[in-house]
């Protein structure tokens, strides 16, 4: 089982890499941001593998750690990169 | 291996073929909106399935709550990122793709 967690991880990781040339051919900063975001969701599914494969309980603190960040840096992708959003301008 | 490795197994594998429609939607699709329909995919199924086959395996109740926590936080990230890019898109005057 200890295999095929590891396997299973590694296919994962594997993924992470094809998606890479997404980030590297763009076209727009969004979908550089996407192909970020899957990395984040992957990263977790990853992490979550192997603490179960070498029963290391902290990687899913780091897993946990990781889905936070993916999601503070998407909403601060947005609020910075586009940041003429029609008429809303709170606080600035 | 016993009848729960065995569903363990098939919803771990199960998941990762919902990471790789993920990937390969994330490559293959025309323009951002459509991307962002096979993220979300990754995201909120092959993440579950993950998560669930992790959880027939735990080794307490405590790790399999920690799971699910995991889980809904990248439901709820999900959800909210991909509305705000696809509004921030739409504002910025990206074109949906047309065939």
């Amino acid at each position: 089982m200890q295999t095929f967690y590891f396997a299973l991880a590694l296919f994962l990781l594997l993924n992470l890499f094809a998606g890479m040339w997404r980030v590297l051919r763009g076209p727009s900063p969004a979908d550089r941001m996407l192909a970020a975001q899957l990395f984040g969701t992957t990263a977790v599914a990853v992490l979550l593998l192997l603490a179960q494969a070498s029963a290391s309980p902290a990687l899913r603190d780091v897993a946990l750690l990781f889905a936070l960040l993916a999601a503070v840096t998407a909403v601060a992708f947005v609020r910075r990169a586009w940041p003429e959003e029609g008429g809303e301008r709170d606080g600035e | 291996m016993t009848a729960s490795d065995y569903l363990a197994a098939l919803l771990l594998i199960s998941g990762a073929v919902f990471f790789l429609a993920g990937t390969l939607g994330l490559l293959r699709f025309p323009d951002v909106y459509t991307r962002l329909h096979a993220l979300t995919k990754a995201d909120n199924v092959g993440l579950g399935l993950v998560v669930i086959g992790l959880a027939i395996q735990a080794e307490s109740l405590a790790a399999v709550g920690k799971l699910l926590l995991i889980w809904l936080l990248v439901l709820l990230a999900g959800a909210s990122v991909s509305y705000l890019v696809a509004r921030g898109a739409l504002h910025k005057g990206i074109r949906l793709w047309k065939r």
